[in-house]
């Protein structure tokens, strides 16, 4: 039971991780391919259009890939998940069915047409089928945070004796008080990424000596919208997901800070430290005091619960992983943020393009959003620990009761060994269109 | 409303078989058929075009299902574990196999993805076909062993084959003499659909030859027709009840024949559209006739100690499945807009259309 366990959800954690690289750049890119496609329409230069087109390119390798590995996310909850999915199913059912129904046929119905389809249409209508491609793109994460957000904070349900949450109130599942800030957070993290591959794009063409007019337009592009975005992804929205944690998930707050005791004249703010297990204790600690008080409450002196007023039962089963998720997510994003106001600051003065040392930055710095935006679900997704829905079914008791670790363990070296394939050849069909450039067509 | 949405899901599911099928289908005649490189290009194009907006009809329906009968998803889709993983892994290959050939110009690159493209078609007409026959054979649920259930009664888990390869075993497999006879008929039908909608959608050399392919593989699919009709009743004795009791059941497999007798004229039809239905009235047929042989039920049970999974046992509680009845009806409208649109702008012949980079 315990191997079956582990299997299952080290299958589930392998399988979004991969899965979770290409919607993250989909989602944000689908809103500058926007952007540039209404910039072309606006002033009819043709650099914009080509933008569009080239970014489109990028946008298709990474949809197909999201598509592929997304299809086994869906039919794990049924083979990996299946008691969950009895229990749960009338409730997350709703809003799984829905991302198929209004996202998907969405999704890959305009792609097809945006990509095949400019002569045709015209302008205009290109127009359209990009912006539709683009709001199929969101509302799947839409849809997608909804159901988490009913699995961190149940809402609208009742449970029956069997066992089965059983759903009562329909709206309640989008009004749940979790999902807008999650929901904003995550897709403004998502143009957090596709403004860094953008702008680190750009970069590259500059410190290239090739496409400079491309590399200019990219790089300025990929700065505006990634300091705004990076800046919506600290505050209001990290900000308010926190508050969030505070108050419906206290025992993974505490944990994803690292406060092992409670301070009752307000809790300091962890900078630094690698949690201690054995002592109960943060070795090499840098913290700064009653700064978690104010920031989560505006009172310096608010008494933040601790690790110790909660039972063993109660606290995530991997603390040292969920306090290293969320570390890395917070000082990652501090990172974003500095790196796009200097390089907004030096846009502005028009010497961004000069200045190498910071395109350098800019062009290494891309895996990082990527490894930002994951540390963030690992967050969410550890601190929910050790339930499945918050307080009420634990992970344990979701699992398959038929299949065994050795079918797990069998199926997850397919996914590594297939997800290795697919990553080397996404790397090659990306790296080849980058190297291509953006091409200027001939009518 | 459990009516409703078991209608909902067949319907989509239906759609899915007709849309990818052809998909599937032309893999198959790619494999075994295209020599050219000019005809390998555009057949490979036919189907490259749609597969994405093909499977989201899976993915639609996998998530209906999740929805509206969520103790039946989570039995056949954990009992059904090791074929469904490697059918996502085919999905996978296949999909790869179709959006890499064009990314690079020379011939070795193609033919490996030629190849995956070819293979795990094929591979996936089988295995959908062997899952059908799966569930109108029925699984050993809970696990029975010496009368005694070792799981909850809903659940059950199938290796892919049991020893003894017979659908009769009281613990049958994935794989059995009678699952690999439904699996053969479902590779022949996507074949004949794949071959009618090249035709159909390009100008390939071959497609004069398909044509008599067509007509070949339909008599060997009239022969298995019937063979597999007959298997039937030995597995089931009482698959024909619900169309004896409910005649009407019977327009179900009138779909299928008037598919299969329709296309003994292929030669004769002037228009390909025309061709291309019947072999879609096939794939409606044959999937409708199983599910009305075994309505209400949707997996029967091999012992006696289970109660078969029906529509009734399995399904979501009623306000659930109401809710669901209203954005239901408007994703539906607007996933028809969505099609008619699609079909306005990329309907005709593709062999002079743009695909790749």
């Amino acid at each position: 039971m315990e191997d079956m366990l582990f299997y299952d959800r080290l299958q589930f954690a392998f399988t979004i991780t991969f899965h979770y690289i290409f919607p993250q750049l989909t989602m944000g890119l689908s809103l500058i391919i926007v952007f540039f496609k209404g910039q072309y329409l606006r002033n009819n230069i043709e650099k914009y259009n080509d933008a569009a087109k080239f970014f489109m390119k990028i946008f298709a390798i990474n949809f197909t890939m999201g598509v592929v590995t997304g299809i086994p996310m869906e039919f794990q909850f049924g083979t990996n998940w299946a008691k969950f999915s009895e229990l749960t199913g009338s409730v997350i059912g709703q809003t799984l069915a829905m991302e198929g129904m209004f996202s998907f046929f969405l999704e890959s119905s305009f792609l097809a047409l945006f990509i095949f389809g400019e002569k045709l249409m015209g302008q205009k209508l290109h127009f359209l089928t990009g912006f539709f491609v683009f709001l199929g793109s969101w509302a799947s994460g839409w849809f997608i945070l909804a159901t988490n957000a009913w699995m961190q904070h149940p809402v609208g349900y009742e449970i029956l004796d069997n066992g089965k949450f059983v759903l009562e109130n329909f709206t309640s599942l989008f009004s749940n008080p979790w999902l807008l800030p999650a929901f904003l957070h995550n897709q403004f993290a998502s143009v957090v990424t596709s403004s860094f591959v953008v702008a680190s794009i750009g970069a590259f063409y500059i410190l290239r000596n090739k496409n400079l007019e491309y590399g200019k337009l990219f790089l300025k592009t990929g700065v505006i919208f990634g300091t705004i975005s990076s800046l919506l992804v600290a505050f209001p929205t990290g900000d308010w997901n926190a508050k969030n944690v505070a108050k419906y998930q206290p025992a993974s707050f505490a944990a994803m800070e690292g406060i092992f005791e409670t301070e009752h004249a307000g809790a300091e703010i962890v900078l630094i430290g690698q949690p201690n297990m054995q002592e109960k204790k943060l070795d090499n600690k840098i913290a700064v005091p009653n700064i978690l008080s104010f920031l989560t409450y505006q009172d310096w002196s608010r008494q933040i619960p601790g690790m110790d007023q909660f039972k063993k039962e109660e606290l995530p089963d991997n603390i040292p992983a969920l306090y290293y998720a969320y570390h890395i997510m917070v000082g990652l994003g501090t990172i974003f943020i500095g790196v796009m106001f200097i390089s907004a600051f030096f846009l502005w003065k028009k010497k961004l393009y000069q200045l190498k040392p910071l395109l350098w930055v800019i062009m290494f710095l891309v895996p990082f959003p990527y490894i930002a935006n994951l540390t963030g679900w690992y967050t969410a997704e550890l601190g929910r620990q050790p339930y499945l829905v918050y307080g009420l079914l634990r992970t344990s008791e979701g699992i398959s009761p038929t299949v065994s670790s050795g079918n797990t363990l069998f199926t997850l070296l397919g996914f590594v060994a297939l997800y290795m394939l697919l990553g080397l050849l996404f790397l090659v069909l990306v790296g080849k269109t980058i190297n291509e450039g953006p091409k200027h067509q001939t009518h | 409303m459990e009516l409703f949405w078991y209608i909902a899901i067949a319907i989509v599911l239906a759609v899915f078989f007709i849309l990818d099928g052809y998909d599937f289908g032309t893999g198959i005649i790619h494999l075994f058929l295209a020599k050219k490189e000019k005809d390998k290009e555009v057949i490979a194009k036919s189907a490259g075009l749609f597969w994405d907006s093909n499977e989201v009809w899976l993915v639609a329906a996998g998530g209906m299902l999740f929805m509206a009968f969520p103790t039946f998803y989570a039995s056949v889709f954990s009992g059904f574990y090791l074929p469904l993983i490697l059918v996502l892994w085919l999905i996978i290959f296949r999909a790869i196999g179709l959006e890499l050939r064009s990314q690079f110009k020379f011939q070795m690159w193609k033919d490996i993805w030629d190849v995956s493209f070819g293979v795990s078609s094929l591979l996936l007409a089988l295995f959908f076909g062997i899952a059908l026959g799966n569930i109108v054979r029925g699984v050993n649920l809970g696990g029975v062993e010496k009368g005694v259930s070792v799981y909850e009664g809903h659940y059950f888990f199938l290796p892919l084959w049991d020893s003894s390869f017979s659908p009769l075993s009281k613990t049958p497999g994935v794989i059995d003499w009678f699952t690999i006879v439904i699996g053969i008929i479902s590779v022949i039908t996507l074949a004949i659909h794949g071959a009618n909608w090249i035709v159909l959608k390009t100008n390939s050399t071959i497609n004069t030859k398909l044509k008599k392919v067509v007509f070949n593989l339909n008599s060997i699919l009239a022969v298995f027709t019937i063979f597999s009709l007959v298997i039937w009743q030995i597995i089931n004795p009482n698959s024909l009840n619900n169309f004896i009791d409910n005649p009407y059941l019977m327009v179900f497999p009138i779909i299928y024949l008037t598919g299969l007798i329709g296309l003994f004229f292929i030669k004769k039809i002037r228009k390909d559209i025309y061709s291309f239905i019947l072999s879609c009235l096939l794939i409606i047929g044959g999937i409708t006739s199983s599910l009305a042989s075994l309505f209400p039920v949707l997996l029967p049970s091999v012992n006696a100690v289970n109660d078969p999974l029906t529509i009734y046992n399995t399904s979501a509680p009623e306000y659930g499945l109401s809710v669901a009845l209203n954005w239901g009806i408007i994703g539906f409208i607007l996933i028809s807009i969505y099609l008619i649109i699609q079909k306005r702008l990329l309907g005709g012949k593709i062999d002079a259309m743009d695909y790749g980079h």
